[in-house]
């Protein structure tokens, strides 16, 4: 603001300012903004009109000349500074009010943003308010990803029976990968379309498939998740037979993969009766049964296509191996496959709920584990995950790198990710590799490696 | 593709070109998640709330007749009706003392100001709220029973509700002023106003209040602080029945209701009433049926709830002061006329308003955004009540309780400023933020139906 004389009585500050106009209403909210700051007794801001000097000099204000085209401003008070400071502030938003159109307001819901055009719904807010969102999707008919966990199991099965009666697929609650058509919802590797669909209650699992699916040159039609839970007694498998007859319903489907954990007894014989059903052949990968390199070959297999190398990286660490493994996972199913396949050490899921609470993932945010690698001793094994894809660490080696080089331990690394991945799988090999760790594709290889190495 | 959540797995999107709608999520209001969670879940919701806004919004009501108190309220045995959820004349307020000592007066059930101020604090008159009995009252909102009522019939489901005669403004009753030229209005209406616009009604025959307050609202009301174009509506609809039915006494009743650019508040808070009546009472709904202040306590009714009150304390509206009158001078709020918002319209309404934006701010733009923020706590948008600056988009109407405590919007409501002490009249104008722990308490006893 330009133009204005200043002129400071015993806690007075009286201005003129010229070339401005702001009409009563406005002004008198400028006012009464001012006289409820605690440092000011009275404020009166207004057009110098006889009627508005005349109330000024009723309450003693010195007045210079002035006329109706001039802004008064009369502020009496032990703090007029940040009353004069707060009249700029208000004045300039007065100004600028005038040319903004009235903005669209923001969904405040899932409900609300549901009025819109939209295909599928994401939903990531805390465990305890998920229900409300995920129960605004199905309501207003749209498939729904709950990334969010601490989602309790009776309302689990409550959004899914609702569901089932609107014909739409929940995927999760603790949902943390799906790809539709191509597009990656909350971690996803970038894969190449093609013939395979998968129906995962494991995250990591599923991304373990599909990035050696492509790795092999194979892509997938979509991924879809339905939470860790879907397949207990509790859930009896409600979203893996929805998804299950979608990917059966879907032209670009050849096979059907369908990597869980063990099921329940009744969600198996549910979706064992399903699974007979379907015109598209499924290949099951039960943790337990059998490890997710084998099943994704025996999908590869099943369509008639070879199956390569998986890629690694191995290396000689120099250091003596006398100690015991310790898995320092992010993903829980690799941590699981990883635990039964070395069969004795310690193991650590460090995307379990009990360590994620109040902080990120630990696919974003590698602080834990870098202390982790920093506590081992000589003489032990490291295995560890490093899940590369959308929304993970946008540069996870340059994280782990300098831990890994200074890790007492031989540090081993099951590689997840794709040739496509932002954070480019074969630069991250190298810079593991070069921080002096073995790096492999597969998780069950990996495990297999450090196994041996003790 | 709609995100709600870690703006991360958002942005993930938007780095493979996937268009998003965010959703702009905050947690809901302190203390609910559990008792949300519980009425979210129950499985009578979804269907209850279907129900109970259809009967809202295809409510049709129309104007009667303008009838008595004493013959259709049953106000036998010193009963009078007064706005908002219950109160006793120890926790009334200013104004709605002074309405109560006015209504006295005018039914001569005392015979000075000291008289009915005894009468009162002995209990000699029961106390009612107008809610309870169809009816509705603007600011302290007290019926007795000789006063005319507008009389309104929802011709689709049947009901009745009632709301007297608007007086002016200024000193009048309804803002708690009792003095001589308050009484000798109401007399004077009680003698002249109420017989004659009676036996007009009956020549007009019914009068379609719902297609007049669309009308209105393309013509710039909100139905709550503007009801200029709907006054203006229904006097051409009454004036040559009024002249017919009494040619003598035309020109005055004419003039008065002319005089009075809210004649058509009451009308419309009956029309209201019985559209919200008609959503009553639905087992499992979480749709708010009354919003209501006596001046003291702010309280809601909710459709699965019946008639229990949830209240918390009446806020001192944000508003604009007549003359020397200030916010010391100011009542907190008062007044069933929030049965405008809670049937779709006054604030939820503003954007069709644009001529009385100050009250929401000062810009066209602070109208719109108070409408259209009104969408995110409300189940459906109005069939026929429709706002011409937003496309022809409905008002939003029927608010969810669920969707107050999960967005933490409270209703915008817009209303008059009664005077702090009894006797004074209107003060001012503004806008009014409810409590919140109206519609959390609620929402709590929806929990507990569950």
């Amino acid at each position: 603001m330009s133009g204005g004389t200043g002129d400071v009585v015993m806690g007075d500050v009286v201005m003129v300012r010229t070339g401005i106009y702001h009409d009563s209403v406005a002004l008198m909210r400028v006012s009464k903004a001012l006289t409820e700051l605690p440092g000011t007794e009275v404020a009166i801001v207004a057009m110098a009109t006889e009627l508005n000097l005349a109330l000024a000099r009723d309450l003693r204000f010195d007045l210079p000349a002035a006329g109706p085209a001039d802004l008064l401003v009369a502020i009496r008070g032990h703090d007029v500074e940040t009353a004069t400071r707060e009249l700029d502030r208000q004045l300039a938003a007065l100004s600028s009010s005038r040319t903004q159109a009235a903005a669209e307001q923001p969904p405040l819901t899932t409900r609300s943003a549901a009025r819109r055009p939209a295909d599928v719904v994401l939903v990531s807010v805390p465990g305890e308010h998920a229900f409300a969102e995920a129960l605004d999707a199905v309501q207003s008919g749209l498939p729904v990803m709950v990334f969010s966990d601490g989602v309790s199991v009776e309302r689990e099965v409550l959004l899914k029976r609702l569901a089932d009666e609107r014909d739409v697929l929940v995927m999760g609650p603790d949902c943390g990968t799906a790809v539709i058509a191509g597009v990656g919802l909350g971690f996803a590797n970038v894969l190449r379309p093609g013939p395979v669909g998968l129906v995962a209650a494991s995250g990591t699992g599923a991304q373990q498939v599909t990035s050696l699916l492509d790795l092999a040159g194979t892509g997938v039609s979509h991924v879809l998740g339905v939470g860790g839970r879907d397949l207990s007694a509790e859930v009896g498998g409600l979203s893996t037979v929805r998804a299950l007859r979608m990917l059966d319903d879907d032209p670009a489907t050849e096979l059907i993969v369908l990597v869980s954990k063990p099921p329940a007894p009744e969600a198996a014989r549910a979706v064992g009766e399903v699974v007979a059903s379907l015109r598209t052949p499924v290949v099951s990968a039960l943790l337990g049964e059998g490890d997710l390199t084998e099943a994704t070959e025996q999908a590869l297999r099943a369509l008639g296509r070879s199956v390569p190398e998986w890629p690694a990286w191995p290396g000689w660490s120099g250091k003596a191996v006398t100690g015991t493994v310790r898995g320092v996972y992010s993903g829980g199913t690799l941590c699981a496959e990883a635990r039964l396949i070395v069969g004795r050490g310690e193991f650590v899921d460090y995307g379990d709920d009990a360590y994620t609470l109040g902080r990120a993932h630990p696919m974003i945010d590698p602080a834990l584990r870098l202390e982790a690698l920093a506590k081992a001793a000589p003489g032990d094994v490291v295995l560890m995950d490093v899940v590369l894809g959308h929304a993970a660490d946008p540069d996870p080696a340059a994280s782990f790198a300098h831990a890994i080089a200074r890790c007492p331990a031989t540090v081993v690394v099951a590689l997840v990710g794709t040739e496509g991945d932002p954070q480019d799988l074969h630069r991250q090999a190298a810079a593991l590799r070069e921080a002096g760790a073995s790096v492999f594709t597969s998780n069950a290889h990996a495990a297999r490696h450090a196994r041996d190495l003790t | 593709m709609i995100t709600v959540g870690a703006g991360l797995l958002q942005e993930a999107l938007e780095a493979q070109a996937v268009a998003t709608t965010p959703v702009e999520w905050r947690p809901p209001l302190p203390g609910t998640a559990d008792a949300l969670a519980r009425v979210l879940a129950d499985p009578r919701r979804t269907a209850a709330n279907e129900r109970a806004v259809a009967r809202l919004t295809s409510a049709r009501p129309h104007l009667v007749g303008v009838r008595r108190a004493s013959e259709v309220l049953d106000l036998d045995g010193r009963t009078f009706l007064h706005a908002g959820p219950p109160v006793d004349w120890e926790r009334a307020s200013g104004p709605m003392r002074g309405a109560l000592i006015g209504a006295t007066l005018l039914e001569g059930y005392a015979h000075d100001e000291d008289g009915a101020r005894s009468l009162l604090e002995s209990g000699g008159v029961r106390l009612e709220p107008c809610h309870g009995r169809r009816t509705v009252g603007p600011m302290a909102g007290v019926v007795s029973p000789s006063m005319w009522m507008f009389e309104v019939r929802d011709a689709e489901h049947g009901g009745l509700a009632y709301c007297s005669l608007n007086e002016g403004l200024g000193k009048v009753l309804r803002y708690g002023a009792y003095g001589p030229e308050v009484l000798d209005r109401l007399r004077w209406m009680d003698r002249v106003l109420g017989p004659v616009l009676s036996a007009a009604i009956a020549l007009t025959g019914p009068i379609d209040l719902r297609a007049l307050i669309a009308q209105a609202l393309q013509m710039g009301d909100e139905l709550h602080n503007r009801n200029r174009a709907a006054t203006s509506l229904l006097l051409r609809e009454l004036a040559p029945a009024v002249v017919d039915a009494a040619p003598e006494r035309a020109a005055e009743v004419l003039r008065f209701v002319n005089g009075n650019d809210h004649f058509f508040l009451n009308a419309g808070m009956a029309a209201g009433k019985v559209s919200t009546d008609a959503a009553r009472d639905v087992p499992g709904s979480s749709l708010v049926v009354a919003m209501a202040r006596n001046g003291t306590d702010f309280g809601v009714q909710v459709s699965g709830l019946g008639d229990r009150w949830f209240t918390g304390p009446a806020g001192v509206p944000d508003g604009l002061y007549l003359g020397a009158y200030g916010p010391a001078d100011a009542n907190p709020d008062i007044g069933d006329s929030t049965i405008t918002e809670t049937s779709g319209l006054g604030g939820f309404a503003m954007a069709a308003a644009p001529a009385i934006v100050r009250f929401v701010g000062g810009e066209v733009s602070d109208a719109i955004a108070a409408t259209r923020s009104m969408y995110e706590i409300t189940l459906a948008e109005h069939p026929v009540y429709q706002i011409p600056g937003l496309g022809f988009r409905g008002t939003p109407v029927g608010i969810d309780v669920t969707l107050v405590a999960r967005t933490g919007l409270l209703p915008v409501v817009n209303t008059g400023i009664a005077g702090r002490v009894a006797g004074t009249g209107q003060v001012g104008a503004g806008l009014v933020n409810p409590p919140a722990e109206a519609f959390t308490r609620a929402l709590a006893a929806l929990a507990d139906s569950v």
